[in-house]
């Protein structure tokens, strides 16, 4: 098992799931600290005001100080929510009403500037405020500290429940973004589906750079891709190139030394030697045949790619191979039956390459006929389709499969003493597929083989 | 030596058990042996009784001891003596407030909570079980075949108009003994400022003060006195005989309508049973019994759109200031300086 890298849309649904959350606790703690924060200030202001208020109230009189704490006043900082009420009042640093214990602030507060602070008394957690001024009491001033506390449940709890209800809401949004994620996960990562689907869609042979339109993030792989294509095209070329220089270049001394052998058999005397000189016929033959068949195929290859719309009369192409086969079938005293239509059948391609299709079927099934037999060539039109059919009588597919001999340099398992490269059915059926149409190679009941070639017809 | 220590012990905690703060009557219900649920209230023995009767016949197992104290000695037994009852009833709100918000009360179980409406309880401490208006008494023999007065202003001119009548005949509570009184005159004085011209009459016709509500009436039936000022009207109608010709009149300019109040305090003994106790005032059954034994002061807030005079006194921390020691003493100065014409 090869080792895989994570996910890219595990990944994205990861990454979104983990900010959605992050954004949900975010929020939280904002809408709780914020809602703390705005309700303390509020508070702090009316608690402020109100000891101000009770401050003010206080009254010199013969003998000391007067009060009269306003029942509103207190009413006032215990309504929101239910809340503890505590107050204490030093005149000369001495407590003289309220709660004596009360807790002191921790720096003392000016006459403008109120101290405002936390203190826990009677197990309750009080914010309190301490407000001073100055009493004038038996003709010297006196300082006055009021000191008025209160619980701050109600606002905890209000808090806490603004907090709640931001985290209910972060929550949603939360389990909203799994399903989101997913489908922009899925949305995001489509066009490399997209891109992958186009490329595997190609034929074999289709090395042409990829067009498919792709977003910017992956123009660099496209790029790349269609470098890899270029470079791979290239040396394909090269190799093919090779190949046809090759064969063109042995064709030539191989019949040269055939001419030579032919009259050395001519004429040689004694039959040891004629014995030889026809193996070498029969050898150079062979090579040549290869070199040719090299050739062809070299050309289909090369051809393909050019994509030329000739216009092409299969008919008049079946009669004119058909008599250049005639001598040949002659020789094994066969019979080459031609069944054309009225009409001309045309489709549009390249000539050299349908030829050399046409060609090699028709050699193939000379070639593997018995003698005295009949090779059967019919063109018919066949739903918009040219169909031309070659039927030998010979030793049919020996249990191969078409796609099978259709690969290069592989022949039959019953091709015995016959000469042959294995190309010539890789020239038909890459013919057939570059031209569009179809090649179809089947072993018939009585013995022998059927090939079938579609073109599609041209209008 | 160690003979010496314990019976020293022994005194201490025999002191400690009687405590320090006066009581006015004690008594037990129930099986002698049963676990008690401990009270203490400002309520009569005798108004208490049939509630903590009916209670028991539901809970047969149990038993209660009732203390009946004054308001102020029931706000200084649970306060500075920690006494551990199982259930504090008092009419002086600001006293029961004080003790609540000074952290002396439990929480109470949320069904009786819940079933109040806001302004019967004060946070899940305080809770209402009785709604009753403070009214004036008056004798008919006093009234010369006239109406009775109906606000404080034609009360005001009826007694400055006999002070023949009236001299030495009124009654009303002491504000500086009673806690009830107390807080019936703050709460006149936060409502109007005729109180202080009504103080002046009545000091002007030397208006006698008293501890309680009870004392008053008993005046009234004795016929020492023709005006009772500032009556429980609970009291009134429960102590009143037939044809005693006392008129309970309710002041239509307002009319003060006290709750009263109770907590279970943080260091009760048995505070389930002080809770189960209180579960069963409130219901329809404890309700109906303190209707009857009183003459209606329980918790009806329809009362309140059908007699618009009755102002309920708000059970909120407002009732802590006039409890601060420097407005107290100013309050009560005032008062006795209207009282007390030279």
């Amino acid at each position: 098992m090869r080792a895989r890298a994570p996910s890219l849309r595990r990944r994205l649904v990861v990454q979104l799931i983990v900010l959605s959350a992050g954004l949900a606790v975010a929020l939280y703690v904002a809408v709780r600290l914020g809602a703390e924060r705005a309700s303390e200030a509020t508070l702090d202001g009316i608690l402020g005001a109100a000891t101000s208020t009770i401050a003010e109230e206080l009254r010199s009189v013969e003998g000391g100080a007067e009060l009269d704490l306003s029942p509103g006043t207190f009413s006032m900082l215990a309504a929101m929510g239910e809340e503890r009420i505590f107050h204490r009042i030093d005149i000369n640093g001495l407590p003289v009403t309220g709660y004596a214990d009360l807790p002191l602030p921790p720096q003392a507060p000016t006459a403008l500037q109120p101290v405002f602070y936390d203190a826990e008394y009677r197990d309750a957690d009080l914010r309190l405020v301490a407000v001073a001024r100055s009493l004038m009491i038996e003709n010297r001033a006196a300082p006055v500290l009021v000191i008025v506390g209160q619980t701050r449940e109600g606002q905890r709890a209000i808090a806490l429940g603004l907090a709640n209800r931001a985290a209910a809401l972060g929550l949603v949004v939360f389990l909203f973004a799994i399903p989101f994620s997913l489908l922009s996960a899925r949305t995001l990562l489509r066009p490399i589906g997209r891109l992958a689907e186009a490329v595997g869609r190609r034929g074999g042979h289709d090395l042409r750079p990829v067009r498919h339109p792709a977003p910017a993030e992956l123009a660099p792989l496209v790029e790349q891709l269609n470098a890899f294509i270029a470079r791979l095209r290239q040396t394909l070329a090269q190799t093919e190139t090779f190949i046809a220089e090759a064969a063109h270049h042995i064709r030539t001394p191989l019949a040269t030394l055939r001419s030579e052998a032919e009259m050395a058999l001519r004429q040689a005397g004694d039959e040891p030697t004629r014995a030889r000189l026809r193996g070498m016929i029969r050898a150079t033959e062979e090579s040549a045949r290869s070199a040719n068949q090299l050739l062809d195929h070299a050309t289909v290859l090369f051809r393909a790619d050019q994509k030329a719309q000739d216009r092409v009369d299969l008919g008049a192409m079946a009669r004119a191979l058909a008599e250049r086969f005639q001598p040949t079938a002659d020789l094994k005293d066969m019979e080459i039956c031609l069944s054309l239509p009225e009409e001309t059948l045309e489709t549009s391609g390249d000539a050299v390459l349908i030829e050399a299709a046409l060609r090699n079927l028709i050699d193939n099934a000379v070639k593997y006929s018995p003698a005295d037999s009949t090779v059967d060539i019919s063109l018919v039109d066949d739903l918009g389709y040219a169909r031309i059919e070659v039927t030998d009588r010979g030793r049919g597919l020996g249990g191969e499969t078409q796609a099978a001999l259709a690969q290069r340099f592989r022949r039959g398992a019953n091709v015995g003493g016959v000469v042959g490269s294995g190309l010539g059915l890789t020239i038909v059926s890459e013919t057939a597929t570059a031209m569009g149409g179809r090649f179809a190679l089947a072993e018939r009941e009585e013995g022998g083989t059927c090939a079938t070639l579609w073109f599609p017809r041209s209008r | 030596m160690r003979h010496a220590l314990v019976s020293t012990l022994a005194l201490i905690l025999s002191v400690t058990l009687a405590w320090g703060f006066e009581t006015e009557a004690e008594r037990h219900f129930g099986p002698e042996n049963a676990p008690r649920i401990r009270v203490l209230g400002t309520t009569d023995l005798a108004f208490f009784s049939p509630v903590a009767e009916a209670f028991l016949a539901e809970n047969p197992g149990l038993g209660i001891e009732y203390l009946q104290a004054s308001s102020q000695s029931v706000s200084l037994a649970v306060d500075a003596e920690g006494a551990p009852f199982d259930l504090v009833i008092s009419t002086a709100m600001d006293l029961q407030m004080k003790l609540a918000n000074d952290g002396f009360a439990r929480a109470l179980p949320p069904d009786i909570v819940q079933r109040l409406p806001g302004w019967a309880r004060w946070r899940d401490r305080l809770v209402s079980i009785a709604l009753e208006p403070v009214v004036l008494l008056i004798a008919q023999s006093a009234l010369n075949g006239q109406p009775p007065p109906r606000s404080r202003r034609d009360l005001i001119a009826l007694l400055r108009d006999h002070p023949e009548t009236f001299a030495g005949r009124i009654g009303t509570y002491d504000p500086r003994i009673s806690g009830a009184g107390y807080l019936f005159l703050t709460q006149d004085a936060r409502m109007s400022d005729s109180i202080w011209r009504l103080a002046e009459v009545m000091g002007r016709l030397d208006a006698r003060l008293y501890c309680c509500s009870g004392e008053v009436i008993e005046g009234l039936i004795a016929g020492d006195l023709v005006v009772g000022y500032n009556v429980l009207g609970s009291y009134a109608a429960a102590n009143l005989p037939e044809g005693s010709g006392v008129l309970v009149v309710p002041m239509e300019d307002f009319t003060i309508t006290l709750q009263r109040t109770a907590l279970i305090p943080v260091n009760a003994a048995d505070p389930d049973g002080g809770a189960a106790l209180l579960r069963f005032i409130l219901s329809d059954v404890g309700q109906d019994i303190q209707a009857q034994v009183t003459g209606g002061s329980v918790m009806r807030p329809e009362s309140f759109t059908s007699q618009p005079w009755l102002m309920p006194i708000r059970l909120d921390p407002g009732l802590l200031s006039t409890l601060d020691t420097m407005t107290r003493d100013r309050f009560l100065a005032e008062w006795t300086a209207a009282l007390d014409q030279p």
